[in-house]
């Protein structure tokens, strides 16, 4: 599909002129063991249509029975969300026609959400921002067209679309915020900080593995523009199925700048669903909206309502974990860090590592040095997640132990740490088969300094004459000549003393 | 008396005693309906091997020693509404012509657990919609009792099959009075239990809110029997009621009605009413208090309502229950000639699949969820519901059991209300109610009709979960109108 050449106002300019409003509804994907209304596992990656039942694949005569434990979860999300619970409600069916839903409706929820009415706090440059929460509810994923054929992989021009059901009937919770609203030139930043947010209270809550990249959370991201001055919203797009925090924050403000210049050249927007492209940062035009779809929503006669008691859901509430904004802040306290170092800890998924790290014993600075540093360097190198590597926060623990006790520096450290990666055993058992025990032994060490004297004679002179900073360049030959095994402290103490220079 | 004549009580017994076996009770059936069914047409789909198979397995299990329930060996036919793992399952619609379907309903398969042998399945309206099997897509079945009539519907199969000697028993599924009235109809005894008393896991769906699943027999005490055999919670159906199975063979045995109060429905009467249904029903209502029940007259004002309700609930959920039939799965599948989109597909197989009524009731149904009509249709719809429930909840607190005529005539010819949707739909006028209100309601033969000779039904309405007393009551004038006829009403029926 082509589209005439998008212009854009510059981003500064548009907000200078206009004032975004925002909306997000996000869709997470429970990680229950069963799906939505029927038994099939819902294991990511199975061979095509291999976890399918007649109920899933909406056989004829076939009925759902609600997940218990999705209900649950739900509701876990909706307490942790600030939102109320319903006493009452009941699921609806969703009526449109599409290859991927089986029944050709959608059992979702209407006009009576399972939990309503919350928010959520975001963080942006250390102002906080509350995105208000319109509902929570709950409802089953449909199936997966790949259209086959056609230059756009969009239905319209393939030759042929395949189905695979594995994905129909997995639970799928939907976050609706309210309108967002005095964000102002940070709307790109909030709307990434509240999917960063709330990917990181479901991770905390354990509810869903919240991996963008496999669809497991995906955002709808809402964008629309007022003039300043002006109290009365502007036509919103929708860009659907924006899948990576990077993305939500690029598809706003790739449609601030859009609609910025389509309403200064006073043209109006549509309203209308826009596709998001990773690699022009660009969103085009998808489905209009203009002439609504009519999905006559009803209750689902199927199912019985929901009714969660009181007492249970006080039960879940009071058995909530920690959030992630009063954790960040007590770790904050914990470990001496900046907001800054926080959230460069958030965005490389080290926190919990860094935090069991410590929890094994190691002191905190140093359980976050190794994590961000060395490991997340490596774990970029090889392409994988930090939490993927084959090391364990005890593990890195230990190695922080065997440096501080001096058995092992640094530089040793991380060719511990590059044995543990390669598998060749625990830390002890990496210095064991290396070789990597730092020189303690006084006397191999005082025979390799006098040969370092030996050999730099001049350096040595000069340390001899008062200019003590010279004595570095011996260190350097001292760890050369002993591979980096000798301790450099004790190293350069032996120096001066030799040398007859005191401290 | 042959096999075909004996109950389903007293087939199970001969089997259990070895006098018989299930084969030669199941060949004898099958005999019998390779005589009559070229005129009664109840069956869509009958397979002597896989039927002798399974009375087969039965007669190895009870000579293995195996404990077998009362009805172990004894014949049954389904609605082709069931799912069946061995025989196809259509609906009575083109749109699943020779669908095999991967799973046993929950109640064939509990029946099959309980050994009975499954003779093949029966024709019905389409998707269960109609009143007289006119609708099915593979013709009419015929009345046992004239040929030239219907049998009822949408269960007019499975109850011209029991009527017709073919089967002892049957399944038929009642959404607005589809198993009360082909009973009625053909002289059979038909139960729709308490909904959410028989499973629907496995029954096509028509009207979810509404669809209840339930037995035909040619007695009061065999409909209690199959009745017990398939009831029961299931986990798979989230609207099934877990609570314990009324006891309705021990009712069906007592068949008592001295003490009891019994309310006959004002607003089942007057204009439309058969003069021969109306004079048997009296009747009916002298025989019950000269046996001893209280009868007493009561309005439920709001059941004149119930007929247009009902015809605004139903075909909503029949607009989303019939959506899942679009080519890309299962069943027809019309146009895809490889330039057509999925949609375009779509639309034809359910323009070549569907019958005029199915389409009918789906656009009825899709105008009424439609976005600012949901409130005026939909919406108020349920609302008369509420109140037709509040009736019943009334009555109940005055009177045991309702009764009235089962439907306001007897069998019409076929053809005669094809073309008249409203008229059709008049034949449900006194089983809606029920339906709506979810309680239980039977109906039993109660005589011929002056006019035409031609069975009349009674309808007995009980309480939510108050099944056994159709049973109780239905038994207590089975028993009485047996003596006075000196033998069961099908006794009079022509020869096939």
């Amino acid at each position: 599909m082509t589209e005439t050449t998008t212009t854009l106002m510059a981003y500064d300019e548009a907000l200078v002129r206009f004032e975004p409003v925002l909306g997000i509804e996000t869709h997470v994907e429970l990680g229950t063991a069963s799906k939505m209304f029927c038994g099939c596992p819902t294991v990511f990656g199975g061979a095509p249509n291999t976890q399918v039942c007649p109920v899933c694949l909406g056989l004829p005569g076939a009925l759902p029975v609600a997940n218990a434990q999705a209900i649950e979860s739900t509701i876990r999300i909706g307490l942790a969300l600030n939102c109320s619970i319903a006493e009452w409600c009941r699921f609806a069916r969703k009526n449109y026609f599409y290859p991927d839903m089986p029944k050709n409706f959608q059992i979702s929820q209407y006009d009576e959400p399972l939990c309503f009415d919350g928010y959520l706090d975001v963080e942006v440059d250390g102002k906080v921002h509350r995105v208000g929460i319109e509902r929570v509810h709950l409802e089953e994923d449909t199936g997966k067209s790949t259209h086959m054929g056609g230059a756009t992989g969009r239905i319209h021009g393939a030759d042929y679309s395949i189905v695979d059901y594995n994905r129909a009937g997995i639970p799928l919770v939907e976050i609706v915020t309210k309108p967002i609203e005095g964000t102002d030139s940070l709307a790109p930043e909030v709307a990434k900080a509240y999917a960063t947010e709330l990917r990181e209270l479901m991770r905390a809550l354990g509810v869903s593995d919240v991996r963008m990249e496999e669809g497991s959370m995906r955002c709808d991201v809402n964008v629309s523009l007022m003039p300043r001055g002006s109290s009365e919203w502007g036509t919103r797009t929708e860009t659907k199925n924006v899948n990576s925090l990077r993305s939500v924050e690029r598809s706003v403000r790739h449609e601030i700048e859009r609609q910025a210049a389509v309403l200064a050249a006073g043209g109006r927007i549509v309203q209308e669903t826009r596709h998001f492209h990773e690699d022009t940062g660009a969103t085009t035009s998808g489905r209009s909206k203009e002439e609504a779809q009519d999905y006559r929503y009803f209750p689902e006669p199927d199912l019985v309502p929901i009714a969660p008691a009181r007492s249970f859901v006080e039960e879940l509430k009071a058995t909530l974990p920690e959030l992630p904004s009063v954790k960040r802040a007590r770790l904050m306290a914990e470990w001496s860090v900046s907001a800054l170092d926080m959230e460069a800890m958030y965005n490389a998924d080290a926190v919990d590592l860094v935090e069991a790290t410590v929890a094994a014993g190691a002191p905190a600075a140093d359980a976050r040095k190794w994590w961000m540093g060395e490991l997340a360097r490596r774990a970029n190198e090889s392409g994988t997640a930090l939490a993927e590597l084959a090391i364990t926060p005890a593990q890195v623990a230990r190695v922080t132990e065997l440096v501080a006790s001096g058995a092992l520096n640094d530089k040793l450290a991380r060719q511990v740490f590059e044995g543990v990666l390669a598998g060749e055993g625990s830390p002890d058992e990496v210095v064991a088969a290396r070789g990597l025990q730092i020189v303690n032994d006084e006397g191999e060490l005082s025979a390799i300094i006098d040969q370092v004297i030996a050999d730099n004679a001049d350096a040595a002179d000069k340390v001899r004459n008062g200019k003590v900073a010279a004595v570095g360049a011996l260190v350097g030959g001292v760890m050369k000549a002993s591979r980096g095994k000798a301790d450099a402290g004790r190293a350069r103490e032996l120096l001066l003393e030799k040398l007859g220079v005191t401290g | 008396m042959s096999l075909t004549q004996k109950s389903a009580a007293e087939l199970g017994r001969l089997i259990a005693s070895g006098e018989t076996s299930a084969v030669e009770v199941a060949q004898a059936h099958l005999d019998r309906i390779t005589s009559v069914e070229g005129k009664v047409k109840a069956f869509l789909h009958v397979d002597a091997e896989t039927t002798l198979a399974q009375a087969r397995a039965v007669d190895e299990r009870r000579a293995a020693g195996e404990e077998l329930g009362p009805l172990a060996g004894v014949p049954i036919a389904h609605k082709d509404v069931f799912t069946t793992v061995d025989m196809p399952t259509t609906a009575g619609s083109r749109i699943l012509e020779n669908w095999r379907p991967p799973y046993d309903a929950t109640i064939t398969r509990r029946l099959r657990e309980a050994g009975l042998v499954f003779l093949g399945k029966t024709n019905l309206d389409e998707f269960a919609m109609g009143s007289s099997t006119e609708n099915s897509a593979y013709g009419p079945t015929h009345n046992p009792w004239d040929l030239t009539r219907i049998a009822g519907g949408s269960s007019g199969g499975s109850a011209a099959a029991v009527a017709a000697f073919e089967a002892p028993l049957s399944t038929g599924t009642d959404t607005g009075g589809s198993i009360r009235q082909p009973a009625a109809v053909t002289g059979i005894v038909g139960m729709k239990p308490t909904y959410g008393g028989s499973s629907r896991y496995g029954l096509i769906a028509f009207a979810s809110s509404l669809d209840t699943p339930g037995p035909f027999a040619r007695n009061v005490l065999d409909a209690a029997l199959l009745h017990e055999a398939f009831s029961g919670h299931d986990p798979y159906d989230s609207t099934s009621i877990e609570a314990p199975v009324p006891p309705v063979a021990e009712a069906a045995r007592q068949g008592d009605v001295a003490g009891l109060r019994i309310g006959v429905i004002k607003e089942f009467s007057g204009e439309g009413y058969q003069p021969g249904v109306m004079a048997r029903f009296r009747e009916t209502v002298e025989l019950l208090e000269s046996l001893g029940a209280k009868v007493v007259e009561l309005s439920c004002p709001s059941f004149t309502y119930a007929l247009p309700a009902y015809y605004l609930i139903a075909p909503s959920e029949v607009s989303s229950n019939l959506a899942r039939f679009d080519a890309m799965r299962y069943g027809l599948r019309v146009g895809d000639d490889g330039t057509r989109s999925a949609e375009e597909v779509m639309a034809l197989t359910r323009a070549a699949g569907f019958g005029p009524e199915v389409k009918r009731r789906i656009m009825l149904g899709t105008y009424a969820l439609s976005s600012g009509y949901y409130d005026a249709y939909y919406g108020q719809a349920q609302k008369v519901r509420t109140l037709i429930a509040r009736d019943f909840e009334a009555a109940f607190h005055q009177v045991d059991v309702l009764i009235s005529p089962t439907t306001p005539t007897t069998a019409f010819p076929i053809g005669e209300r094809a073309d008249d949707p409203m008229a059709m739909y008049l034949a449900d006028l006194c089983t809606i109610p029920t339906n709506l209100a979810g309680n239980a309601a039977i109906s039993i033969p109660c005589g011929l009709a002056d006019e035409d000779d031609l069975p009349v039904g009674l309808q007995i309405i009980a309480p939510v979960l108050g099944d056994d007393r159709c049973y109780r009551v239905g038994a207590a004038v089975e028993r009485a109108l047996h003596d006075r006829w000196g033998g069961d009403l099908l006794s009079k029926a022509p020869a096939l």
